[in-house]
Formats: structure tokens, C-alpha cells, sequence
């Protein structure tokens, strides 16, 4: 009767979070859809309590208690401008709880797991453990505990892969014989090295990429941990969340023209390649508050184009607060969103979101490409590769080939800058020189301030 | 392997396959409450870690399980709340007179608004 009770839960948990994710898809239905999420959760979590097998819950309760007050403080106080970290941390935290609970599969049964649970075993902390440092490590980038620059040294490719391929090994060697206890453990070593040294050589602007990939594998840890106990609402919630991971790492890949491998195995940021086009005798032309302001006061289309500066100086509310100035004055105010601004993706979206900009004025990439032709300004705050021309004309480029925001294409063009510094790629942008471009220099919250300042006296 | 381990494969495979539908359609607006709803879903595995936690299997199953249940609750509790304060701040402009639009579809509003 109890073991009814908690599959009927496990059932009614799974649809609960197809439902959720399905609500998803309009932002309208979010909300409400993810609450019914959170409560097949919570029916599956009651459903498991009451089952047999549970026979003290002392240690459970101290485990509920102790995880609840670690995870209100970090869904309410975290900042949405620290949500990259937020989210590679809780990946973190997935991939331990799923190691874990193979380890002790493991402990308990050894050689008595079989063929096929040591498989499931197997994979789940393989998975598990290369997530938690992998996570563990994009958190620290992110947090720049540790160099948000790619760390590369001579060889690191081949030591890589010497990694894991030995560490497959391991596993396959374990498949045959569950009862070696050594390798399973060194196995486990190992695959925490991996994860260290596969995040090791990835740059900050690679990261959407990155976390996309490590949200896909701490959910395929959980669906293979639902191999290893046999239970079926795991593997459905792993699978969701592989898939989901699986499908954002490509779709912020292709939004750099790259392949899984080239960002794994290419050291983006570190590749010193100088960009064919020198940039010396070029100059650019710098631009007052109060010049900005101007132009912007009589324009009739402004499109914002936000990048990692904005979210680094979290300047989305002076964003915001200059945008209502221009409508004012009658403009119109559009934001292009490229998917991979930021350090993780939907990063824009979420900051400007907080700051009250309406989502029906957040336009992805291929609906605003068009509209910036007739766009009296375009508005470059903190974003550099993601627009620019060496990505569509400089063939010896490394962005060369990445989709683009056409801000190039716009009347005017102002970009919100702190310095002269290349962006995260290294790569000079043509945009800046380009002679409809003035450059605003400062951070970008004290320049957007000066220019809401500015606009209120036009 | 036995009959419910393909069970368990076919489970896997036809949830990867749902997944995979839904996701795609998911808009990049609301790509990263996907991700946090996606974490917090996940750590289901919750479930486990209570089985290992609370089965009374000798001190290692306890003590692991219960490290165990900590994380997958932190995931729990802070992954719903931060998705919900996410998606409460997303919002369609409140200006907009809604009978203006023929349709109340996002895409539709912004498709009038192109124009």
C-alpha cells in the first residue's frame, strides 16, 4: 500500500515537471506553472519518506534543515548580477548529492552491483564528480576567486585527454570487475581532475557555453543515479535537465560559430592571435554626456545593445531610467539581445527584467538585425565581440563567422566603454573606429547616470 | 541486462525525447530561470539521498546521505525560490492597451510593434 502511495507520487511529480518546464515556454505561464513543479517535489519528497525502507529520520530531518537554511538565503539575497556563479554553484550541489549517493551504492554493495548497476554507478559518479569541480571551478571564475582568463600551458590537450581516456578505462574496467574497490575510487579522483582542468583553460566570454555543458551533465548524474536505485522520477528529472543543458550548450555554441570541441578543447581567450586588420593609425572619436544626450534626445529609435560591462558595473537600472527618458521625448526604445552577452544564458534578460524593462521590448538577434538600419542610435553598453564586423568581413578573425548584432548598421552609433582595452576575446573591434561610432569613456553606470542627468535638461 | 533495466532505458529515452520537444520552444528571454528550474527539478535526486540517508545501512550510507540530502535540499529550496523571483520580475509593458493587439501572443505584440 505505501510502496502505491509513493510510485503514485513519483507519477504525479514527473507530469508536474514536464507541465513545468512546458509552462516555460511563454513567460506568462512561468510562474504558475513552476509552482505546480515545486509541488510534485514536494509530494515526490513525502512520498519517499513514508516508504519501508526509511527507518530513521533524525539524520534526514538535520539534513532538511541544515540544506533549507543554506537554500532560502541563496534563492532570495543572491543578486540577479551574480547569478552566473549562483547557477554554476548549484550545479555544485546537484552533482555532489548524486556522486554521493552512488558512492554509498557502492560502499554497500561492491561487487554485488552487477554488469549493468555498476554501469549506472559508474556513469553517475563519473558524470558527478567531473560537475562538482568543474562547477566548483566556473563559480570561482566567475566570482573571480581564480582568473577569469583562460589559463593554458604547452601540452594541456594531450593531458586531457591521457585523463580521459584513463579514466574511461577505469570505468569500462569496472563494468567487468564492480568488485575492484581501488579504481573505483581512483577513478572518482580522477574524474574531480578533470573537471579542474577542463574549466581551467576556458575564458569568461566561453562560459555560457560551460555552465550550459555542466547543467547537462549533473543532470545526466541524476538520471544515471536513477539507474542505480532503480527509480523512475529521477531518471524522467535527469533527462529533462540533460536535454535542457545539452540543448542551451548548442545553442549558445552556434551563437558563437563554434563547436563543442573548439570551446572544450580550444582555449578561446588565451589564443594570442592578433586580429589580421592593425588598428594602428586608426583613431576614434570620443563623445561628451551632454553630445550623447543630444542625440539620443531626437532620436526616434534607440536600440540598446547591453553586453557583460553593463551587468559588471550593474548599471541595468540607469539603463532602464535613460530609456524612459527617451520615450518622453517621444523615442522609441528597443534592447537587442545577443544569446551569449553576458556570462551565462538569458544573463541580459534576467538584469534588465529586474529592472523593470517590460520583456516585449527584449528582442533576440534575428528579430532586431533588421530594425538597426533604420535605427537612429545604437546603444553599446559593455558589449564588444558580440558586435563586431570582424565576426561577418575579417576571414583571419577568431570570431570570424559568429552570428552578430548589425549595430554597425545603425545612424549613429555610441558605445558606453571603460577603456580601450579589447574585449575578453582580445580581439580589436572595427566598430570603434568606424565613423559613424563615438565612444562615451567611464564606467558605464556613472556614464548612464551623466547621460539621465544630461537628457533631463535637453 | 534484464527486462527493467530496458525498462528504465526506454523511461530515460522517451523523457530525453520530451525534454528535447519542450526545451527548443523555450524562448532565449527566459533561458536562465530555465536553467535554475531545470537544477532544482533535477535535485530529485533528493529522493535518493533520503533512501540513503534514512535506510539504516551502517554509518557510511547514513553519513554520505546525509551530506547528500543538504545539497540536493540547498538545490531544492534556493533553485525554486531564485526561479520564482526570476520570473516575477519578467513582465509585458503595462502602458500597452491590450486591445489594441489583435493577439496577446508575445510574438504577435512584438510582430504589430516591427511594423
Amino acid at each position: 500500500m505505501r510502496e502505491t502511495f509513493t510510485q503514485v507520487t513519483y507519477v504525479i511529480a514527473s507530469i508536474l515537471f514536464i507541465l513545468g518546464l512546458r509552462s516555460l515556454t511563454k513567460p506568462d505561464t512561468a510562474r504558475r506553472g513552476m509552482h505546480y513543479a515545486a509541488l510534485g517535489m514536494l509530494l515526490a519528497i513525502i512520498g519517499t519518506l513514508v516508504q519501508h525502507e526509511i527507518v530513521r529520520y533524525d539524520w534526514i530531518a538535520g539534513g532538511l534543515i541544515v540544506g533549507t537554511i543554506i537554500g532560502i538565503p541563496l534563492g532570495t539575497k543572491v543578486p540577479m548580477t551574480a547569478m552566473p556563479q549562483r547557477i554554476a554553484i548549484s550545479h555544485m550541489f546537484g552533482a555532489l548529492a548524486a556522486t554521493l549517493v552512488g558512492v554509498a551504492e557502492y560502499w554497500l554493495y561492491g561487487e554485488k552491483l552487477g554488469t549493468v548497476k555498476m554501469a549506472a554507478v559508474g556513469f553517475e559518479v563519473l558524470f558527478g564528480a567531473l560537475t562538482i569541480t568543474g562547477s566548483f571551478m566556473a563559480f570561482g571564475k566567475l566570482q573571480e576567486i581564480i582568473t577569469g582568463r583562460a589559463v593554458t600551458y604547452k601540452g594541456q590537450n594531450a593531458v586531457n585527454i591521457t585523463l580521459f581516456g584513463v579514466t574511461v578505462a577505469m570505468f569500462i574496467y569496472l563494468i567487468f570487475y564492480p568488485g575492484n574497490a581501488v579504481v573505483f575510487y581512483t577513478m572518482i579522483g580522477l574524474a574531480l581532475l578533470i573537471g579542474v582542468f577542463m574549466v581551467l583553460p576556458i575564458g569568461g566570454a566561453d562560459m555560457p557555453v560551460v555552465i550550459s555543458l555542466l547543467n547537462s551533465y549533473a543532470g545526466l548524474a541524476s538520471a544515471a543515479t536513477g539507474f542505480a536505485i532503480g527509480n523512475n522520477v529521477l531518471i524522467i528529472a535527469g533527462a529533462l535537465d540533460g536535454a535542457s543543458g545539452f540543448i542551451l550548450s548548442i545553442v549558445m555554441s552556434k551563437a558563437m560559430n563554434r563547436s563543442f570541441q573548439n570551446v572544450i578543447f580550444g582555449a578561446f581567450g588565451a589564443a594570442p592571435t592578433v586580429s589580421a586588420k592593425t588598428v594602428s593609425g586608426l583613431s576614434v572619436r570620443s563623445i561628451s554626456a551632454e553630445d550623447a544626450a543630444i542625440q539620443l534626445a531626437y532620436a526616434k529609435l534607440v536600440i540598446v545593445v547591453p553586453g557583460y560591462g553593463m551587468a559588471v558595473a550593474q548599471a541595468q537600472h540607469q539603463v532602464r531610467e535613460l530609456a524612459e527618458l527617451i520615450e518622453k521625448k517621444g523615442g522609441e526604445v528597443k534592447y537587442a539581445i545577443h544569446p551569449v552577452a553576458g556570462r551565462m544564458p538569458g544573463h541580459m534578460n534576467v538584469l534588465l527584467a529586474e529592472a523593470n524593462v517590460p520583456y516585449d521590448r527584449l528582442y533576440d538577434m534575428e528579430e532586431i538585425n533588421g530594425d538597426f538600419e533604420r535605427a537612429d542610435v545604437a546603444l553599446v553598453i559593455g558589449a564588444n565581440d558580440v558586435v563586431n564586423p570582424a565576426a561577418r568581413n575579417d576571414k583571419s578573425s577568431p570570431i570570424f563567422g559568429m552570428p552578430i548584432l548589425n549595430a554597425d548598421k545603425a545612424q549613429n552609433i555610441i558605445v558606453l566603454k571603460r577603456s580601450m582595452n579589447p574585449g575578453f576575446a582580445g580581439i580589436e573591434n572595427e566598430l570603434f573606429y568606424n565613423d559613424k561610432t563615438s565612444l562615451l569613456f567611464g564606467d558605464a553606470k556613472t556614464s548612464l547616470s551623466k547621460l539621465v542627468a544630461e537628457m533631463k535638461t535637453v | 541486462m534484464n527486462v527493467t533495466g530496458f525498462m528504465q532505458l526506454y523511461v530515460f529515452i522517451l523523457a530525453a525525447f520530451v525534454g528535447y520537444q519542450i526545451i527548443t520552444r523555450v524562448p532565449p528571454l527566459l533561458h536562465t530561470p530555465l536553467m535554475s528550474a531545470t537544477n532544482a527539478i533535477s535535485a530529485i535526486s533528493l529522493v535518493g539521498s533520503l533512501v540513503a540517508a534514512g535506510s539504516d545501512r551502517g554509518p557510511v550510507s547514513t553519513w554520505l546521505g546525509v551530506i547528500a540530502v543538504t545539497a540536493a535540499t540547498i538545490n531544492v529550496v534556493g533553485g525554486f525560490v531564485i526561479t520564482d523571483r526570476m520570473l516575477k520580475m519578467f513582465r509585458r509593458e503595462p502602458t500597452a492597451p491590450k486591445d489594441a493587439l489583435p493577439a496577446t501572443s508575445p510574438e504577435a505584440a512584438k510582430a504589430v510593434e516591427g511594423k
